[in-house]
């Protein structure tokens, strides 16, 4: 068992690890073609990334998309949560499926919904249908993040707020409101990464005109493998291991994921 | 907040905005594309209103049932692989010690923050002639020629795997990380082996989160539009890319649609099942 254990966990590290370090060997290469042994070391491909206006096109667009959807989504999300949570309605089981059902469902559908709407309104290919787009799909996260703040804020801060005299909007605004602020970056966070590394529902619905990061990287790919792809590859992969390892370091990663709280005291 | 209040005319004001959001860019999508399975294609790409059934009469059709019965085995295979795989390791994984039990999930996390662009890309690198695993097979004397393994069945299954496979372990992880360690400790008092223990307690304990898991790796899998498009030939398309093909490169969108609408069914009914089923396993 003990070997099973060892056997096992090393399979998974390979399993995960293996094309990622392809990559970034392959991101280094001096070469054009792709090689492996590679030849030489260069860091000329990572340069190309700002260079080449192809590709800083690419990485604005797509800052700008998941900046501007995730606040959007944020911005859907939080007030759903609220009401559904702080009132008593009688729909609100239906209301909150259909606010996760967008993501529950595969990509591809609220792709080709999305394809059909604009094309039938008329005007299709423009960037703000993509934030749109997206603000409706990753809208789940904020939505589940923000709901657990409601359920585990302390009901008696906003009774004492209006108590002391405050009406429901004060006792919003000054109470409700900043307690929720974590949550809401949280699920800011979440929809803003996923945004930067959706393909389908930005191809479809960008029919062409507009260029994200995803969708240059599959344009690139039609003509075959290049070292500037591997690199970009390389700085998403920094970006998500960067992220977790603070979150492991300065937040509480294994609490965040749902450990039992005992594994949290274990000191070992 | 425990204190539930009567919605006043307020509430419904403040729901407004995001159910108009919902309404308008979700519910209407989904409207438009239930109205256009029955519109009528016109050859060259575009459709005009219409009602016909041809759409709907050829989701009968072989090559439509044909890429349905392949996707929901290739799906069902790799959530096979995923949970098989994904279930001792996070039992394992919830008993190390702190430093690994943390450096893992970080690569886990990070594994599952990316994008299937990256992951389609990274395999296809991996499996293929250029730079991949036989370069260094080659490399070390032990193959005379590279090889490419993609496009292939093969690494299809396995890119698939590679994306659901960090979403099974965060489905198992809390369930598994609250297994009292008392029950396997006593298992192993009474003199069973780890083994027999790991079979005989933790498997048939987890049973309801290993359905729950291996259901939605597989309806997640479902939804994966790069990774058989990457990976495969056009024989080992699932469901997401054929539909997806249909809609752009084919120029058929009320084919698109009314396949797009029986992959909503079919995926809504998974989720129905594995809903019902934790709502089972919790009363």
């Amino acid at each position: 068992m003990r070997a099973l254990k060892w056997i096992l966990t090393s399979f998974v590290v390979v399993f995960i690890l293996a094309p990622l370090i392809i990559v970034a060997v392959v991101s280094f290469n001096q070469n054009r073609y792709m090689d492996f042994p590679p030849e030489g070391f260069s860091l000329h491909w990572y340069a190309e990334l700002w260079n080449d206006t192809g590709w800083r096109d690419a990485i604005v667009t797509s800052l700008l998309v998941a900046a501007a959807s995730a606040a959007l989504a944020v911005a859907i999300a939080t007030p759903m949560a609220f009401v559904l949570r702080a009132y008593d309605i009688r729909l609100a089981p239906a209301i909150f499926a259909l606010g996760i059902l967008p993501f529950m469902l595969p990509p591809v559908i609220s792709a080709l919904g999305a394809l059909v709407f604009w094309s039938s309104l008329g005007f299709s290919g423009r960037m703000e249908n993509i934030i749109i787009s997206h603000a409706i799909f990753f809208s789940t996260l904020p939505l589940i993040t923000v709901s657990l703040a409601m359920e585990t804020m302390d009901p008696a801060l906003p009774e004492a707020a209006q108590t002391l005299g405050a009406n429901p909007r004060t006792s919003f605004r000054t109470i409700t409101l900043p307690l929720l602020v974590p949550s809401m970056i949280t699920g800011y966070a979440a929809a803003f990464v996923l945004s930067l590394n959706e393909y389908i529902i930005a191809f479809m619905v960008s029919r062409f005109s507009v260029v994200t990061l995803p969708i240059k990287i599959v344009n690139d790919l039609r003509y075959g493998f290049t070292p500037t792809i591997a690199a970009v590859a390389v700085v998403f992969i920094l970006i998500a291991t960067t992220i977790f390892t603070l979150f492991a370091l300065f937040g509480n990663l294994l609490k965040f994921l749902g450990a039992d709280p005992a594994i949290l005291e274990r000191e070992r | 907040m425990s204190e539930v209040r009567r919605p006043t005319r307020g509430s419904w004001a403040v729901l407004s905005f995001p159910l108009a959001m919902l309404t308008v860019f979700f519910l209407a999508p989904f409207a438009i594309m239930f109205a256009t399975s029955f519109y009528h294609r016109i050859e060259g790409g575009f459709y005009e209103p219409a009602f016909e059934l041809a759409s709907w009469e050829r989701l009968l059709q072989g090559v439509f049932i044909e890429r349905t019965l392949f996707s929901i085995g290739i799906c069902l295979l790799a959530g096979a692989v995923c949970i098989v795989i994904a279930f001792p390791f996070t039992y394992f994984l919830t008993r190390m010690r702190r430093r690994s039990h943390v450096a893992l999930l970080v690569l886990i996390m990070s594994a599952l923050a990316l994008s299937e662009v990256i992951v389609g890309f990274a395999w296809s690198v991996l499996l293929g002639r250029a730079a991949g695993i036989s370069n260094i097979l080659v490399w070390l004397g032990v193959m005379d020629e590279s090889a490419a393994y993609q496009p292939s069945f093969i690494a299809v299954l396995l890119g698939l795997s590679y994306i659901a496979f960090p979403y099974c372990i965060l489905a198992l992880y809390p369930q598994l990380s609250r297994l009292d360690p008392e029950l396997t400790e006593a298992a192993q008092t009474m003199g069973a082996s780890p083994w027999r223990t790991f079979w005989t307690v933790v498997v048939p304990i987890g049973r309801p989160i290993i359905l729950a898991g291996f259901l939605l790796a597989f309806v997640f899998t479902l939804g994966s539009y790069l990774i058989p498009a990457f990976l495969g030939r056009p024989e080992h398309w699932t469901l997401s890319v054929f539909i997806s093909d249909q809609a752009t490169f084919n120029a058929n969108v009320p084919f698109a649609a009314a396949m797009a609408l029986f992959l909503t069914v079919l995926s809504l009914g998974v989720v129905g099942v594995v809903t019902w089923f934790e709502g089972g396993t919790r009363r």
